[in-house]
């Protein structure tokens, strides 16, 4: 029987998550999500004692630029001039 | 030329840097490709003809002026929507950035740029390259080329169709979880996910930041390779790319495969593989051999957790990356919003689509306090057995080989539930945890003519073993041919 989330479970996930849902998706929401749920907890049979967990990909430390100014925006009266992002106006 | 759309990336930049070809020849006819393939396959999400004009143009005047364009001259690109172009509309497949038009470009489109490829346009993908079949997206329905009823694979789909059909001669994908080698390999053509930290992330839109990373697409290991040259190296705007030279790879792709020897893991042919599937594994196997090499089986015993490693690590980081999304400072904002945190839960809930909510949920969930040690903090310590199974296979092999896919593209429109789709990535996904490089090139066809690939994953930073591998496998099978769909002026 696969895992089921409980409804108040889901909508306390979707407020931490910042997610507005609709009551008629907390059902789906449950199952699916209980479902993943119940699959990644065989992770938990391997033995894992004593192993440093692995928080990236390759063992690195990040690399420093050096601090030298770059390009900047355009001045304007104390501000900056920022190129239109959004709908291109 | 009958077909320029036909050309290799090499045998373009060489007519052009030649003076044989004109780049705005070359862009103008595969310009023509695109916008005539589109509307049957959907690559792409946006085609940049006028800017493509301009950058060919410039091409040619700096060869009119006697100086070299670069190792890319002329050659048409296809940027997955997932990385930034300046002044082009960048949506990552999503309603939440529908309309913005990012003010830079990546670090690795200034370089492709830099070494005279010309941007065509931006590509079809899963909405923040979470998908495997690119039909998780706002907008646009993208098919595979060698048959429009089915998926083309994903994130990458639009890149991979791109290269396939002809209407990118070369293209830049996202590989999380096996998004360029998986639609590589539905569509036929050469995909390569490079070592974590050797390409620049600069630009790219997050999704989970321990094993996202951006490689080549192409019809050609060394077409890919000659990308992954221009596109490698470290870069101080990404802190977590590695302070290492671009590789030297062209060479290394004619050195064969005598004396080398190729692992095929034991828990990568399960009993019930896909016939087409095991059959093109087979094959590689058999050129392998045929080509010097010692192919023999090794283990990887901790394969069946990478699956579920996978879906707590990527959600967990994506939930936070994608925390970014609010409303406030970009992005879709919710008309109708009286409070703050009603404006960032609706803007949110309308602008991600579902997929990208089920795992912004599953990621919450597993960093809970309560949760976090069970399901996260396991799931890195399990992540790290996984890379101690490769380092281990790397001692007693140069290369391994494996299926991509467990299965040809698959119907569109099937909409399994979310765990069966997350296992189309089963064969792709250790290979980020591990943050290794994996090419995927094509290895024959099914009876119905779907192409079937294989992958070679190496160790860290040895890409050039891997493309050695890569193209000896091409020799002997030969690179697909173009897709059928659709025929120029019609249906095949």
């Amino acid at each position: 029987m696969a895992k089921v989330l409980a409804a108040d479970e889901v909508r306390a996930l979707a407020h931490l998550a910042r997610l507005e849902i609709e009551p008629r998706d907390v059902e789906r929401l449950a199952h699916e999500l209980g479902e993943i749920l119940d699959h990644v907890a065989c992770l938990g049979e391997v033995d894992t004692a004593g192993v440093e967990p692995m928080t990236h990909a390759v063992a690195m430390t990040l690399r420093l630029r050096d601090d030298v100014p770059g390009p900047c925006l355009p001045p304007l009266d104390g501000g900056v001039v920022v190129p239109a992002i959004i709908g291109g106006d | 030329m009958d077909d320029l759309t036909a050309l290799t990336a090499s045998a373009i930049a060489a007519h052009v840097r030649g003076r044989a070809l004109s780049a705005r020849e070359v862009t103008d006819r595969f310009l023509a490709r695109a916008a005539q393939s589109n509307p049957v396959l959907g690559a792409y999400l946006l085609l940049d003809a006028d800017g493509a004009r301009v950058a060919a143009d410039a091409v040619d005047a700096r060869l009119a002026r006697g100086e070299d364009p670069g190792p890319l001259a002329g050659v048409p690109v296809a940027v997955k929507d997932v990385i930034v172009t300046r002044g082009l509309v960048t949506t990552a497949g999503s309603r939440m950035l529908a309309g913005w038009v990012p003010p830079y470009d990546a670090t690795v489109v200034e370089r492709l740029r830099a070494a005279g490829a010309i941007v065509l346009g931006k590509t079809a993908c899963d909405e923040f390259a979470m998908g495997s079949t690119t039909e998780h997206a706002a907008v646009g329905t993208c098919v595979n080329p060698w048959d429009p009823s089915r998926v083309p694979g994903g994130s990458s789909g639009g890149s991979a169709v791109a290269v396939a059909a002809g209407a990118a001669a070369l293209a830049l994908g996202t590989d999380t979880g096996g998004s360029i080698r998986q639609p590589a390999s539905l569509c036929g053509v050469v995909g390569w996910k490079p070592t974590y930290g050797r390409v620049s992330r600069w630009g790219a839109i997050a999704f989970a930041s321990s094993l996202d990373q951006i490689g080549p697409m192409a019809t050609t290991v060394r077409d890919a390779a000659l990308a992954l040259e221009v596109i490698a190296g470290g870069d101080p705007r990404d802190a977590t790319s590695l302070d290492q030279p671009a590789p030297s790879l062209l060479d290394a792709l004619d050195h064969g495969v005598a004396g080398l020897t190729i692992g095929v893991p034991r828990e990568y042919r399960p009993d019930d593989l896909d016939a087409d599937v095991a059959a093109a594994l087979e094959r590689a196997v058999a050129v392998l051999r045929d080509a010097g090499a010692s192919v023999r089986e090794v283990s990887l015993p901790h394969t069946r957790y990478a699956l579920p490693a996978y879906y707590v690590i990527a959600p967990a980081e994506a939930a936070s990356n994608l925390a970014r999304y609010d409303g406030v400072r970009f992005g879709h904002r919710a008309a109708d919003a009286t409070t703050l945190e009603q404006l960032y839960a609706r803007s949110r809930a309308e602008g991600f689509g579902p997929e990208v909510k089920r795992r912004i949920m599953i990621g919450t969930y597993v960093l809970q306090a309560g949760a976090y040690d069970a399901y996260y903090r396991q799931a890195q310590q399990v992540r790290a057995r996984i890379r101690g199974d490769f380092d281990a296979a790397f001692t007693q092999v140069d290369a391994i080989l494996a299926p991509v896919t467990p299965t040809p593209a698959w119907p569109r429109g099937a909409s399994p539930a979310p765990l069966d789709q997350y296992r189309a990535d089963v064969f792709t996904l250790a290979c980020n945890l591990a943050g290794l490089p994996g090419l995927a090139v094509p290895c024959g066809a099914t009876a119905t003519g779907l192409p079937v690939g294989v992958q070679i994953l190496g160790r860290a930073l040895d890409e050039s073993t891997v493309g050695r591998v890569g193209a000896a496998i091409e020799r002997a099978v030969g690179p697909a041919p173009r897709a059928p769909w659709p025929a120029e002026g019609g249906h095949p």
